[in-house]
């Protein structure tokens, strides 16, 4: 039994504390590089109340979604998030997200470890049996950074994604327990 | 200008009716076989009540990224199932279809394709998408066939992402883009 899920060397999964991260949350909604490499929806800035809404509204998809902090442990800072979220429970399959949301805090180590905590919670406190993540063509990091921790390339929506008069591919990628235990 | 937008050769697409088609889909509910080949989500009956408010819900309310139709039988109005675009992305001009032909009878008869010809063209040329996507489930061949007739092209698979009976099944991904769309389906 690994009794420390939630920590890593570099940084800790927590919950979003709506008092103290909606001011942050709210100033990265803000930094529309970092809005358009994690969602496909239209990138908008949102104030702190719409956020706190949002986690209010997450409560109730609580067991359909586990969404978590990022926070560097040297200083306990707010630096991204990392969610599963989608879970269906009959097959065992969820949708990966994540960001780290400021540029100085990238290239550091910390996705990598958030990803590996949340691939160990996935697969072995929620039993899950597979992950899907998607992201665009035009974020070749994710794609290769996915690919390093065990994903495959597995699907391909042509121009399914339209920003800045070009079209990008939406694609997807997978990882199934099996994979994962191998590692 | 065309001006049959809905209207296919073998059936019509109309707005749902929860007064009158709640018995149907109730009705198709009962048939764990189609909520299977339609659905990845666990089987589950409905009664008329609820098929009443699932209709009012997600077919009689008018959603920003949605919208759904009843497929009906041109020769007698009955109807057979239904259709709809989901999940559009006006942004990025996107949009997964998906399609439920809860008759039985009318399997594998073309009644299918044409629904999705006419819906095709709808979202080409009426909400003027780029692109249509679809998935398929590696257990519904007929399905699939039926897309492909389509002009959809298989873009992927999620691997083993059903779990049925004790087994894994791909889940496949298909799309056609408007210029393919235009190239065969622009009749």
């Amino acid at each position: 039994m690994n009794e420390q899920l939630f920590r890593g060397e570099l940084v800790r999964l927590t919950a979003f504390d709506a008092e103290k991260d909606a001011e942050t949350e709210s100033r990265w909604t803000h930094n529309a590089e970092f809005a358009r490499l994690t969602f496909a929806e239209p990138a908008k800035p949102l104030s702190p109340v719409t956020i706190k809404k949002k986690y209010d509204d997450e409560k109730e998809k609580e067991r359909n979604r586990y969404r978590f902090a990022i926070r560097a442990l040297a200083d306990d800072r707010l630096i991204g998030f990392i969610a599963l979220q989608w879970i269906e429970w009959n097959n065992g399959a969820c949708f990966l997200s994540f960001g780290i949301a400021d540029a100085v805090d990238r290239s550091k180590g910390y996705a990598r470890e958030a990803v590996r905590l949340v691939l160990r919670y996935a697969f072995g406190e929620l039993n899950l049996f597979r992950l899907s993540a998607v992201t665009g063509s035009y974020n070749d990091r994710a794609i290769e950074f996915l690919q390093r921790a065990g994903f495959q390339i597995e699907v391909r929506r042509r121009e399914a994604l339209h920003r800045d008069g070009r079209r990008w591919d939406a694609v997807g990628l997978g990882m199934l327990k099996d994979e994962w235990s191998k590692r | 200008m065309n001006d049959k937008l809905f209207e296919g050769e073998l059936v019509r697409l109309t707005a749902a009716n929860s007064e009158k088609d709640a018995e149907h889909f109730a009705r198709w509910g009962q048939d764990s076989e189609f909520l299977r080949l339609m659905d990845t989500e666990i089987a589950l009956p409905q009664s008329v009540k609820e098929a009443k408010d699932a209709i009012v819900k997600w077919m009689e309310t008018e959603r920003p990224d949605g919208i759904g139709f009843v497929m009906r039988a041109r020769a007698d109005d009955k109807p057979l199932g239904f259709i709809g675009l989901n999940g559009i992305r006006w942004n990025h001009g996107d949009a997964f279809v998906g399609i439920g032909m809860g008759e039985r009878e009318y399997w594998g008869k073309g009644y299918g394709t044409d629904a999705m010809r006419v819906i095709l063209r709808y979202a080409f040329t009426e909400l003027n998408l780029h692109r249509v996507s679809l998935s398929v489930f590696e257990y519904n061949p007929r399905a699939r066939r039926s897309y492909e007739k389509c002009d959809f092209r298989v873009e992927g698979r999620d691997r083993q992402v059903l779990h049925r009976d004790g087994k894994r099944y791909d889940v496949i991904f298909m799309g056609i883009l408007g210029e393919e769309w235009r190239v065969t389906g622009d009749k």
